[in-house]
């Protein structure tokens, strides 16, 4: 298609853009701004104070009214530009508001109290960042806990999972052994069986086994994925059989093969697979909703959830803590987002 | 941690040792096998077997062996309708209506899903700079969690939000997106259509710059027009792999809950409750527990996800065979 509207547009005279070029450009542009926009309205969102989260309609930079603290009043005071009426130009700190009408105090006379007009003043502000919505999740939430029992089920879960999944991806890979075809044949049907239709039995099972409401019981079950033993299957199928045998002739063991050759050589594979499987507990969700019940053991994403509710009106807080959650993976986006992509490309996802 | 690890993997070799000594020929594979037979053992197989008993027994004691046999009662329960095509007319109404829903929900996000993504991926596949770049544009938010996305979304359409700013701005009323049904239901497929696509872009995008070039050659030579060239070439030879598109967004889609779940809650009303929720708040949220009829209705699910899942392996092949 690229060189058909090349052939076109080269009748068309040099260097002139096509119109499909200026929709390809239109919408790449759309995009940028529908893919990345909510999140940077998210994040900017995160640091406005309480008051400037309700104003409507509300604006992109953070601001903040600019206080005044006077002799006589305990709290800090909003500051005012008067732009109508006998005080036009001054800067005044308002005490209190009644109806329409505003009370206002001179700077350097703060015992006089004069009766102004709400339309008659402007606030004054100044961009400020609101750095308490995240200080507050430390104060006021266990947030450290939920993120600890986040990273403990992330990386627990995906070390226990590339061993266990690479170790059975080289046993159907490199042995020829009777009952390996019956083995796939049961990794297909697992995969066609997700963990979302098994909720109510993994359920009693975790129970059964006493990992319910641990962090034990969210990473113990998904442990085994028939889609990481496939990956590592396909790429251990790569490796030529003559350095195993190699190694054989050496007197290794076939554990030593296994984890001192054919691991570190399927090392693309499994760093792609770890990507995936980080990626996949950090945002899983439904499994730990069930197994996890006491909010001590809830990971970020359920500390999340549980508090939307909570909270609804405490959106300062809301927002801070959903950028702390987002956080690792806009990293892990930073720096790997092309493996991630031939990843789950090649894997189809989970 | 990796030390740690190592230290413990290298220990695993003596008794692999003495087992390599009395397994003969490739039986030692076996022993390889075992960890992750015992995890799918427990964590999958049971589990099936479990399940269908759990399907034909009622009232709502957890253990197995406390539970009476009702035979059938699970699924005549959940099937019994006078007429299916009204939720009302059921015993079950919340079942058939998270059915509903479901069906609709897939219908549109599958479709709007493979359409938006086709011409993102065309669009990639055009001589454009920095080509890396805007395909991780649109890739970025399958990254981000379903809860994240969910409170993205409803921070910009709360009632002071983005979204109404920008319609008062079009001199347009305000609306409470959340409350009313319909918005709620679009706003879902919406949310779910955005954090997705990028994935599905990414192998229509694979499967576009599978097509050899001189076929494109051949249609120039020709003096194809470009939308003929799509109609006759692009589309029938990106076909395979439209289709693999297609049923993996289906399976997914018929399994979507976090991301609409910690968006509406299901709500307003049962509006935009899916057959997962259902499945999770009648079995596990709802009060008395009903395990049975949370089992008969996720066989249901199974049985219509193991024919989708058919479907994909079959094309799959198909398409790397071809």
């Amino acid at each position: 298609m690229a060189k058909t509207l090349e052939f076109l547009t080269r009748t068309r005279g040099h260097g002139k853009l096509h119109w499909t070029d200026w929709f390809t450009y239109a919408y790449l542009l759309f995009g940028i701004l529908l893919m990345f926009g909510p999140v940077v309205w998210l994040v900017m969102s995160s640091f406005k104070t309480d008051a400037e989260l309700d104003r409507f309609p509300p604006r992109f930079l953070p601001y903040a009214a600019q206080t005044v603290e006077l002799e006589g009043y305990s709290k800090p005071l909003p500051l005012y530009k008067v732009v109508a009426g006998d005080l036009t130009g001054e800067t005044v700190a308002q005490v209190r508001r009644i109806g329409l009408t505003s009370q206002v105090v001179r700077l350097d006379a703060p015992e006089e109290i004069i009766k102004i007009n709400l339309k008659d003043r402007e606030p004054i502000e100044r961009i400020s960042i609101a750095t308490e919505n995240y200080t507050d999740l430390f104060s006021k939430f266990d947030f450290l806990r939920f993120f600890w029992n986040s990273t403990f089920i992330t990386v627990v879960a995906t070390v226990i999972m590339l061993i266990v999944n690479s170790m059975a991806a080289f046993a159907l890979a490199k042995y020829k052994f009777s009952g390996r075809a019956a083995v796939m044949a049961m990794v297909i049907g697992v995969l066609m069986i997700p963990q979302t239709v098994v909720l109510v039995p993994l359920f009693i099972v975790t129970k059964e086994l006493g990992m319910l409401d641990s962090l034990w019981g969210v990473i113990v079950p998904g442990a085994a994925t028939p889609t990481g033993i496939f990956l590592l299957r396909q790429y251990m199928l790569t490796i030529p059989d003559e350095i195993l045998d190699a190694a054989r002739m050496d007197k290794a063991s076939e554990w030593k093969i296994y984890w001192r050759i054919v691991l570190p050589l399927s090392a693309p594979a499994i760093a792609v697979l770890a990507i995936l499987a980080i990626m996949w507990r950090w945002n899983d969700f439904l499994w730990p909703l069930i197994a996890l019940s006491r909010s001590e053991n809830f990971t970020l994403q359920l500390a999340l959830n549980s508090f939307q509710g909570e909270m609804t009106t405490q959106w300062s807080s809301l927002l801070a803590m959903t950028v702390l959650t987002l956080l690792p993976v806009a990293f892990v986006f930073a720096f790997l987002q092309k493996y991630i992509a031939t990843g789950i490309a090649s894997t189809g996802g989970k | 941690m990796i030390r740690i690890v190592s230290f413990f993997m290298d220990l695993i070799d003596i008794p692999m040792r003495h087992a390599q000594k009395y397994l003969r020929g490739h039986t030692i594979a076996w022993v390889f096998l075992l960890p992750n037979l015992v995890l799918f053992g427990l964590f999958a197989f049971l589990p099936i077997l479990l399940n269908v008993a759990y399907a034909f027994t009622g009232t709502d004691n957890i253990m197995l062996w406390d539970r009476t046999y009702v035979a059938g009662d699970n699924f005549a329960a959940l099937t019994a309708c006078s007429n299916y095509l009204d939720a009302n007319s059921c015993e079950l109404d919340l079942f058939w209506r998270s059915v509903h829903n479901t069906l609709l929900f897939i219908v549109l996000q599958v479709g709007i899903m493979v359409g938006v993504s086709l011409v993102t991926a065309l669009i990639l596949n055009r001589r454009i700079r920095a080509r890396g770049f805007f395909r991780s544009v649109f890739f970025f938010p399958v990254l981000l969690s379903p809860v994240v996305v969910a409170l993205i979304w409803k921070w910009i359409l709360q009632r002071n939000g983005l979204m109404n700013a920008g319609l008062e701005q079009l001199g347009l009323e305000r609306v409470i997106w959340m409350l009313d049904r319909n918005w709620a239901f679009a706003w879902s497929v919406f949310l779910s259509v955005w954090a997705h696509m990028g994935f599905y872009t990414l192998i229509l995008l694979a499967g576009l710059q599978a097509i050899p070039r001189d076929v494109y050659d051949a249609a120039t030579m020709d003096a194809a027009k470009p939308f003929r060239t799509f109609y006759r070439i692009t589309l029938p030879l990106l076909m395979p792999t439209m289709l693999v598109v297609m049923v993996l967004a289906l399976i997914k889609g018929v399994q979507t809950f976090d991301e609409v779940y910690a968006f509406t809650g299901g709500g307003p009303g049962s509006a935009t409750t899916l057959i997962i929720q259902y499945i999770y708040e009648t079995g596990f949220a709802g009060a008395p527990r009903l395990f049975g009829l949370a089992s008969a209705a996720s066989i249901i699910l199974a049985v219509v996800l193991a024919a989708l899942t058919f479907l994909q392996l079959k094309f799959t092949r198909k398409n790397a065979d071809g």
